[in-house]
């Protein structure tokens, strides 16, 4: 599961004066490039009319010379889709201990968040404009909406996994449900809760540029809805460039604080 | 002097009219003081028995009083030690070992103020087992029979009148195991502590226990009680004696007769 993983090759003896290339380090890089370089390759000997696939080269121009447009909708989808992961994380906290409080409420409320997942989104925006209009709120509502799920099943995964032992000890001692909860069970679902945020955040892209292609004026969705219509395709290729590094920066960024937050749960054995 | 604890003609029951009968007919007692051990064949209802004490279960029939009082809740009174240690990762040695102390309702009001005489006490548990100076590391920092130690001195950290200890050293080595039933024998003879200990191993049970109860196949009940007479202080070599083996022959016996009858 986990991406970010430190490396432990650099113990590597060096050789004086020679510089050693760290692929294990280097090689996300390399393999990015190479991914670009085959692909202007395939581009070129094939011949692709730039309306199907354009070049990276031409998507790159395209970057450039709309640079303050792209700029300014990449901020726009950002915000809308870190407002709604954020309330998600708040809410899927929130319903998570709910839900993992009993077992009661578990079986009870399990079913509907099933089937209130199981909603496409696509088909929610159009009540959510009904409700709040276009613009930004339906799409941090829909990324709130597609990305809460994970965090919710993971925090109550996390507290439905108490080992009976620990249970036992505890119950013997005369602990009462909160400070099971509070002394073990919080503590022992972090883990699961991080987890969850590095698939969470990925989830919550998808839902504030859906909405935004249908129902805003802003946003990379937005952006690229307008340039596929007049039929820029070096545009829209830019716009999920853009998404791309966007995704790729927020879920580095959740790795981290997993790693930071949760440690423990990441040691390798009798680690010093 | 009343006994300790004092199980009478407790039948419990899982899983409702139909379910199994875990035990039946179960009378037994052990007095304070005592170090009493429960054998019998796998599935005889020893898991019960500790829930039973401890309040965890109540059962159908019978009665189950412990420390004078007729038990229908959890007592508290009771420190617990299982085989797998479940240590909580998150917390230091030390900090797992306060933990029954932020639960028992006599201490969790004083822990706060008091938190230095409660250390001095953890580091002096953790110093009778042989796990000085461990207390700052993380339980995953420990082997094994390291933490079952720890596992012990937080079963002991509220001075309960009562152990109940269910197969604690069963997941460790031959020479491990060992040396925990002298840390064990030796907390017993400091402490004064009540001790029952449910186990499969004939050979740690008498050398740990004065008081043996051999328990019959599911529905379990107690079929012999046998005093275990070596004198204490017992040594590790008492395991090479006629009289230890003839006992612990003995009880294998009876229980393959268990098991038969099952």
């Amino acid at each position: 599961m986990t991406v970010v993983t430190e490396d432990k090759t650099t113990a590597v003896v060096q050789k004086p004066g020679a510089v050693r290339i760290n692929w294990v380090r280097s090689a996300p890089w390399l393999y990015t490039i190479g991914l670009f370089v085959v692909w202007e390759l395939l581009v070129i000997a094939f011949d692709t009319p730039v309306t199907i696939l354009p070049a990276p080269s031409r998507i790159f121009q395209a970057i450039v010379q709309y640079w303050s447009p792209i700029w300014k909708n990449s901020l726009q989808t950002l915000f809308t889709t870190t407002l709604g992961f954020g309330l998600a994380v708040i809410g899927g906290l929130a319903i998570g201990l709910f839900i993992g409080w009993s077992k009661t409420i578990y079986a009870g409320l399990y079913p509907l968040m099933i089937g209130f997942n199981a909603i496409p989104k696509v088909a929610v925006v159009p009540i959510l404009v009904i409700w709040f209009g276009i613009g930004t709120i339906p799409a941090v509502i829909t990324a709130f909406l597609i990305s809460f799920f994970p965090i919710v099943v993971n925090v109550a995964t996390g507290l439905a996994t108490i080992e009976p032992e620990t249970e036992d000890v505890l119950r013997a001692l005369g602990a009462r449900k909160i400070d099971i909860m509070l002394k073990v069970g919080i503590p022992r679902s972090m883990p699961y809760f991080f987890g969850s945020l590095k698939i969470a955040i990925t989830l919550a892209f998808v839902g504030s540029v859906l909405s935004e292609t249908v129902a805003s004026n802003y946003g990379l969705g937005n952006m690229m809805s307008s340039a596929q219509s007049q039929f820029n395709v070096p545009l829209v290729f830019a716009g999920l460039l853009m998404l791309a590094i966007e995704g790729i920066a927020m879920y580095a960024l959740m790795a981290w604080i997993e790693k930071r937050m949760t440690g423990w749960a990441h040691r390798s054995t009798m680690a010093n | 002097m009343p006994h300790l604890v004092s199980i009478d003609d407790v039948d419990m029951r899982y899983g409702g009219v139909d379910g199994t009968l875990a035990v039946s007919g179960l009378t037994m007692r052990v007095d304070r003081g005592d170090f009493a051990a429960v054998v019998g064949p796998s599935g005889c209802g020893k898991s019960t028995l500790m829930k039973l004490v401890t309040g965890l279960h109540i059962p159908q029939a019978g009665t189950v009083i412990v420390a004078g009082q007729h038990v229908t809740k959890p007592v508290s009174i009771v420190g617990m030690a299982f085989q797998n240690p479940t240590m909580l990762p998150w917390r230091t040695t030390l900090e797992n070992i306060l933990l029954p102390l932020e639960i028992v309702e006599k201490h969790r009001h004083r822990l706060r103020a008091n938190k230095k005489e409660y250390v001095e006490q953890a580091e002096n548990l953790l110093e009778l087992v042989g796990l000085k100076g461990f207390g700052s590391k993380f339980p995953w920092q420990l082997s094994g029979g390291m933490q079952q130690r720890a596992n012990l001195c937080r079963a002991l950290i509220h001075q309960p009148d009562l152990l109940m200890l269910d197969e604690p050293f069963g997941a460790l080595d031959a020479f491990t195991r060992e040396e925990l039933w002298c840390v064990i024998r030796d907390l017993h003879a400091a402490q004064g502590v009540t001790i029952v200990l449910v186990t499969h191993d004939l050979r740690e049970a008498s050398f740990l226990a004065d008081k043996i109860f051999v328990m019959s196949a599911r529905p379990g009940r107690i079929v012999r009680e046998h005093r275990v007479p070596f004198a204490r202080p017992r040594d590790l070599e008492l395991m090479y004696e006629k009289e230890f083996n003839d006992l612990v022959h003995q009880l294998h016996g009876e229980i393959a007769t268990a098991r038969m009858a099952a």
